[in-house]
């Protein structure tokens, strides 16, 4: 008789499915934040095929134009077209908050779950020194981290992506401690089964649901730290377009050339606010104990 | 003298409020309800205080003429004026200059200013180890002699035209041997302020010599504050929290501050020449060929209007073009990027090449880079963007030559002569210009100077040594109050000495 499978670990299956997308479609936050979130990436995505103008085309003479019919956002002092710049600068904005978030899943999470799986002093020296590394502001050491190492998105990534490992690692753990006592894994001990195993075929399949949420929270924050580090010059470098620096651009032109701040500004906050709603969401669909009364 | 890019408005109100306040001055100090401070916006902190020691345009900002003085200095207008010296002889020959020093001239520790303190000055600044950064301006100096304690003469190897002005620079000033070595954390001279005290990354205050010399100045305290930051120096201003910028680093605000009563604007000329610096031995760049189609490509008018909101006069070489040896070459490489893109097959480089351009912290580059970057990019040649400070902009760039292409002011009055240095970091190295120089620095006649300095501009232009773009213009903008600062800036300095306030 085999014990391992899926009819121990609660693995879902098309009913689950099922269930969940009716579930989903009922959870406001879950909708307007994936549609938000859905928008803002068919932005990225669509801007490798058009964009209204070309961005990285400077036009001088028709620079600072209001918005209209031709410039939908108006121009910027170099007579680029804001909308445009708005859309690759997404792609900008969603490629650094997801490499970065990948950086985090793909180291923090084995590191989470290995203090967890081994316990004893493993687990002390990798959380003392996860508390080491998640007690430095963030933002701050992702700024000296991209001065050292010179401004640029890759660098930018790498500082981001530094202060995610800390922050899954610690996630994963916890969630996968709460996973081990339970009968199903002393079964799949019974059975014969090594710790990597076990991690790999049982606790992962059951903390996927916290990692998602933890993802779409970091992502988000992500997008934050990015036009953060392009706003003090240290993120993606001209020309191409970043959200933040097209902010840090704007700030003296503020009194006369309003729009080249608000549409950048408003990029910003609609996709954090929208990838916040998701994360949300999607906690409450996941995970219903964690489901705030209403 | 004349103003370039007038806002003929800001000039009638200045000329007004200018000689208002000079029927006013006696009144106004005799009432005394007036403030005797000034804040003082720097977009730069000065590396350290001593001129003698360093390129730093921001050394000069706060201490020539207001810390230290030289022999002679230049004035508002440009003019050579007596200053430590009070008089001099130029022999037949125009090769012994002897100066007639003032008496009774105390440096700021109490030491006593001495013909010795000139030959200490002035050798010390043209030995071989001197870290002085124009050395070129003592090059024609044979030597120095002290004749008694208020004479010096000076031999020069050969005829100099510009050296009196020459000693007019912030990096001829004279310093006392006792004090020379500690002049740049704490700078003492002979001039009306005294150095009172640095706050790192905020902060130099200067306050009134009461021993000084000459005639007393207005102000009792000035204070430098360092706002890197352009639109933090809008707000100050703004706020009122600094009274002058003598170049406010967005030209975007200008408007803004010229529709507001509480404040002067004024926009006169600078000597920066504003330049895409070019490594001319770095390949593919030591190719004139490649050089000249980057003069081709690149559009004048595009990065003064996108990067200085149409501040600036467009130059076609290294020179200000309110000088009257300014020639005109502006169209010796028009706009043509078919032309460009020729060049550059010819040179083997049809499709292109990867190269990079450092812009240092000023709007003009940073923004000034960016248009360039598109402008090259639309005859294949793809820049890199590289961001850099001050500080490592000096190391790798000017000092390590360690660098493509670049964008900078040089604010030197009449510095063309830096081209005839095959060491400075446009590493341009040209016989006939180097020979040109050589002429100029030993010719006496003006027109025969201006011959030659219009020869010398027709060379670097001819060989595209680098991208001439446009002068800088001089954006001052202080409290409708301030009467007394310099309109233009013949050299890189904010002179105190005649500022005061208004009632």
């Amino acid at each position: 008789m085999s014990l391992d499978g899926p009819a121990l670990a609660p693995a879902p299956e098309r009913e689950n499915w099922r269930h969940f997308a009716a579930k989903a479609m009922g959870n406001r936050s879950f909708v307007i934040g994936g549609l938000i979130t859905a928008i803002v990436a068919a932005m990225a995505l669509g801007s490798y095929g058009w964009t209204p103008h070309d961005v990285t085309d400077l036009d001088v003479a028709s620079r600072l134009k209001k918005p209209s019919n031709l410039f939908w956002f108006g121009t910027d002092h170099f007579g680029r077209d804001i909308f445009s710049m708005i859309m690759v600068g997404a792609r900008n904005s969603i490629a650094v908050a997801l490499i970065a978030v990948g950086i985090g899943v793909v180291i923090g999470v084995p590191l989470g779950t290995l203090a967890a799986a081994r316990r004893g002093a493993v687990d002390e020296v990798l959380m003392r020194f996860n508390d080491l590394v998640f007690a430095f502001p963030a933002l701050l050491s992702a700024v000296m981290i991209t001065a050292i190492f010179g401004p640029g998105a890759v660098n930018a990534i790498i500082a981001i992506g530094i202060f995610n490992i800390p922050v899954f690692a610690r996630v994963a753990r916890g969630a996968a401690l709460a996973i081990w006592p339970r009968e199903f894994i002393m079964a799949a001990q019974v059975a014969g089964k090594g710790m990597i195993r076990i991690t790999i075929e049982h606790i992962l399949p059951n903390i996927a649901n916290i990692l998602l949420v933890q993802a779409t929270i970091q992502f988000s924050l992500g997008i934050l730290a990015e036009a953060g580090l392009s706003y003090v010059g240290l993120g993606t470098q001209p020309p191409w377009p970043s959200w933040g620096r097209m902010l840090f651009e704007a700030q003296t032109m503020m009194s006369f050339a309003p729009h080249m701040a608000i549409f950048p500004g408003l990029a910003i906050v609609i996709t954090v606010l929208g990838l916040n709603l998701l994360g949300d969401g999607l906690r409450d669909v996941l995970d219903p104990r964690l489901r705030r009364e209403r | 003298m004349r103003f370039v890019n007038v806002r003929s408005a800001a000039l009638a109100t200045a000329i007004s409020l200018g000689l208002a306040a000079t029927a006013l001055t006696g009144a106004a100090l005799a009432a005394s309800h007036a403030r005797t401070d000034i804040i003082f916006g720097l977009v730069l902190e000065p590396p350290h205080l001593d001129p003698t020691a360093s390129a730093a345009a921001a050394i000069d900002e706060v201490v020539y003429a207001n810390v230290f003085e030289g022999l002679t200095r230049i004035n508002r207008n440009g003019a050579v004026k007596p200053a430590l010296a009070e008089s001099w002889e130029v022999s037949e020959d125009g090769k012994t200059y002897t100066f007639k020093l003032r008496t009774g001239v105390k440096f700021h520790d109490g030491a006593d200013f001495t013909a010795d303190d000139v030959k200490f000055s002035l050798d010390r600044a043209r030995a071989e180890d001197s870290v002085n950064a124009q050395k070129g301006l003592f090059k024609a100096i044979e030597a120095v002699e002290v004749v008694d304690d208020a004479t010096v003469r000076v031999t020069l190897s050969s005829p100099a035209g510009n050296f009196l002005f020459n000693m007019g620079w912030g990096d001829a000033i004279i310093v006392d041997p006792a004090s020379a070595e500690s002049n740049q954390s704490n700078p003492v001279g002979t001039g009306p302020f005294k150095f009172s005290n640095w706050a790192k990354g905020s902060a130099i205050e200067l306050v009134r010599n009461e021993g000084y010399w000459g005639d007393a100045v207005a102000l009792t305290k000035a204070t430098f504050r360092i706002i890197p930051d352009p639109a933090a120096a809008v707000a100050a201003l703004l706020a009122e929290d600094v009274d002058a910028f003598a170049n406010v680093p967005s030209p975007e605000a200008i408007p803004q501050f010229q529709a507001d009563p509480r404040f002067t604007v004024v926009v006169g000329s600078t000597e920066g020449e504003t330049i895409l610096s070019i490594n001319n031995k770095q390949p593919p760049f030591d190719d004139v060929r490649v050089r000249r189609a980057i003069a081709h490509a690149i559009d004048r008018q595009a990065i003064i209007d996108g990067a200085m909101f149409g501040l600036g006069t467009p130059i076609g070489t290294h020179f200000a073009p309110h000088h009257p040896a300014y020639e005109d070459l502006i169209d010796t490489y028009p706009r043509d990027l078919d032309k460009a893109r020729a060049l550059l097959a010819e040179a083997g480089h049809a499709d292109g090449f990867k190269a990079t351009l450092r812009l240092p912290p000023p709007s003009y580059a940073r923004r000034g880079g960016e248009i360039i970057a598109a402008s090259l990019r639309e005859i294949g040649i793809e820049l890199e963007i590289i961001p850099v400070e001050w500080a490592q902009w000096l190391e790798q760039a000017f000092r390590g030559k360690d660098y493509d292409l670049t964008m900078v002011s040089h604010t030197e009055p009449q510095d063309i002569g830096i081209y005839a240095n095959p060491d400075y970091y446009f590493q341009y190295d040209s016989k006939p210009f180097q020979d040109t120089i050589a002429e100029l620095n030993v010719t006496v006649d003006a027109e025969a100077r201006y011959e030659l300095m219009r020869k010398a501009q027709r060379i670097i232009t001819e060989d595209a040594v680098n991208g001439y773009l446009f002068q800088l213009a001089k954006a001052g903008v202080w409290n409708a109050k301030l009467r007394g600062l310099w309109e233009n800036s013949p050299v890189q300095a904010n002179d105190l000495t005649e500022v005061h306030w208004a009632e």
